[in-house]
């Protein structure tokens, strides 16, 4: 029977396609970064470790994630619990929330030094209504720590519509049925919101989670943009070691360190995230 | 008349709170546009929060001294060589996934949406020294390949929820009146499905215009939009560029994705599963 290898078939030229340019890089990148003039040894990886932004790469990559995905959360939790309620305009609300799925992290780093250098938008606004008299230096190795607070000010705007979406979309899946029982119950809205909402959400958090925390350990267009290497990133480090240094071993060094951050935390999210809800019902 | 007033003001708070998220989404947009046309004096002017005097030349330079615009051409290849080439491979295998029952079918579909999760730039990285080997190194059928990697997994987990919105019946009865199954997957699903792939089409052209990782270390003198401006553009330690200049980038990036939003609003919701209600 001819038909039964079709889907197989049709399905086939995705998977090659994506396996080769997943897994060749892999190799590649593992080759590329534990060997040296052809034979097998850690020197890309004692180079990368002696260059002085390597530990720091690290740091400040985990302390942004650290940072912004919390706050993203509950931001993304408490709009999508205002969403689920009816009010006027509420279409044009949601549109106006999802427009920054569109901008990209180069364009945002962008638009948020707009409004944070020197003459910008809100040292003016500021300024103009008699709140300060100098204008707030945000940009500069010398104002490293406002650095930060801009690249976390700009990944707050630009990334927490992805976490919002799909919060919402698992908030829209949850049965009416089981708030309306908890209701009749005598169940509060807080008794309703711990016991009820928040566990069924449970995967959406988990997933919303794991996809911000892997686009996280890439940050790169924004804070390139926004700090350039005051603040150095895991992916800005292995950037600049290719296209500055040309050195492909250590860029590859970074390149691992990305995807093994992201296993190791994606893992985590997986064991600690479970969804005990859903696996009783099974 | 207690419990209304406290209502009412429960009411005011809710339209406040949603009031200040939308203005704080909407304004470093609307700013960041109206400083793009600033002029100089305006911008540096420490009591002008709104500019009054506006100029086309940053916008100018950037497109056509500082090579945005052939950045957007070169965006603009290589997007639709993306759409084209992740559809060709992407379509059918999402079809597959609605279509047909099969033994494995979610352990594909899962290996799917952890593929979807793999980062980029480890991609990245080690292809260029397969690109320089095989010729590819900056070229735009390279950064297309590339992209293509990124945005297979979305085309074909988004192509398989459509048709399988498609109704079964409706494939079925144009084959009981004799069309062959490819026939009627032409006449009948494939134009009902017609709106949404070219909602997933515009979402893969706005993935491949956001991308710069990639297209940045693929390319060197052909380069996307983006890559183009992250090189003339970069912070603060490295790029010399006057402020409005970075605005007038920043308008130019995110003009067509706005564009891309307003037409695709509806299709983009329920791309991520949410419904307006």
């Amino acid at each position: 029977m001819k038909s039964k290898y079709l889907p197989y078939l049709l399905i086939l030229p995705a998977i090659v396609y994506l396996l080769f340019f997943i897994g060749y890089p892999l190799v590649q990148a593992i080759i590329l970064a534990f060997t040296h003039n052809g034979h097998l040894s850690l020197y890309n990886f004692r180079s990368a470790l002696a260059t002085p932004t390597f530990i720091p790469a690290f740091k400040y990559t985990l302390a942004l994630a650290a940072v912004i995905i919390p706050t993203q959360l509950f931001l993304a939790l408490i709009l999508s619990l205002i969403m689920t309620r009816t009010f006027k305009g509420k279409d044009m609300v949601l549109y106006a929330l999802i427009i920054p799925l569109t901008i990209s992290d180069v364009a945002g780093g962008l638009i948020w030094y707009t409004l944070l250098s020197d003459a910008g938008f809100l040292n003016k606004l500021l300024i103009n209504i008699g709140l300060i008299s100098q204008p707030i230096h945000f940009f500069g190795y010398q104002y490293r720590n406002m650095e930060f607070l801009a690249i976390v000010l700009e990944e707050l705007w630009r990334s927490t519509a992805i976490v919002f979406v799909i919060i919402l979309a698992g908030m829209q899946m949850i049965s009416k049925e089981y708030i309306e029982a908890a209701e009749v119950f005598g169940a509060g809205y807080w008794t309703r919101l711990r016991k009820i909402i928040i566990p069924m959400l449970k995967p959406s958090i988990q997933s919303a989670l794991i996809i911000r925390t892997l686009f996280a350990m890439q940050i790169f267009g924004a804070v390139w943009m926004l700090a350039g290497r005051d603040i150095p990133v895991l992916a800005g480090e292995g950037y600049y070691q290719l296209t500055f240094i040309r050195n492909y071993g250590v860029a590859s060094i970074y390149a691992l360190a990305i995807a093994a951050l992201s296993i190791v935390l994606g893992a985590l999210y997986v064991k600690f995230l479970k969804a005990p809800y859903l696996e009783v019902s099974r | 008349m207690n419990d209304r007033t406290k209502h009412m003001l429960r009411n005011l708070l809710l339209y406040v709170f949603i009031f200040t998220v939308v203005l704080w989404v909407v304004v470093p947009i609307v700013v960041s546009a109206l400083y793009a046309f600033s002029s100089r004096l305006d911008y540096y002017n420490m009591h002008k929060v709104i500019p009054t005097h506006y100029t086309l030349k940053w916008v100018k330079t950037i497109l056509f001294v500082l090579g945005a615009w052939q950045g957007i051409k070169n965006s603009i290849v290589v997007a639709l060589l993306t759409i084209l080439i992740s559809f060709v491979l992407g379509v059918p295998a999402g079809y597959a996934i609605a279509k047909y029952l099969f033994p494995g079918k979610d352990s594909i579909k899962l290996s799917i949406i952890a593929l979807r999760m793999f980062p980029i730039p480890v991609m990245a990285i080690p292809l260029v020294v397969l690109y320089i080997k095989i010729h590819l190194y900056d070229t735009l059928i390279g950064v297309a390949l590339a992209h293509t990697a990124m945005a297979l997994p979305f085309v074909v987990l988004i192509t398989s929820s459509i048709f399988a919105g498609v109704s079964k019946e409706l494939e079925e009865a144009g084959m009981v009146f004799g069309l062959t199954r490819f026939q009627s997957f032409l006449k009948i699903t494939l134009p009902l499905a017609l709106p949404g792939l070219a909602a997933a089409a515009m979402f893969t052209f706005v993935m491949s215009w956001n991308e710069v990782f990639v297209a940045s270390i693929l390319t060197l003198k052909h380069r996307t939009l983006p890559a183009q401006i992250l090189s003339i553009m970069a912070g603060s330690s490295g790029g010399a560029a006057p402020p409005y200049y970075k605005f007038a980038a920043a308008f130019i990036m995110i003009m067509p994705a706005l564009v891309f939003i307003f037409f695709a609003r509806k299709y983009l919701v329920t791309m991520w599963g949410i419904t307006i209600k």
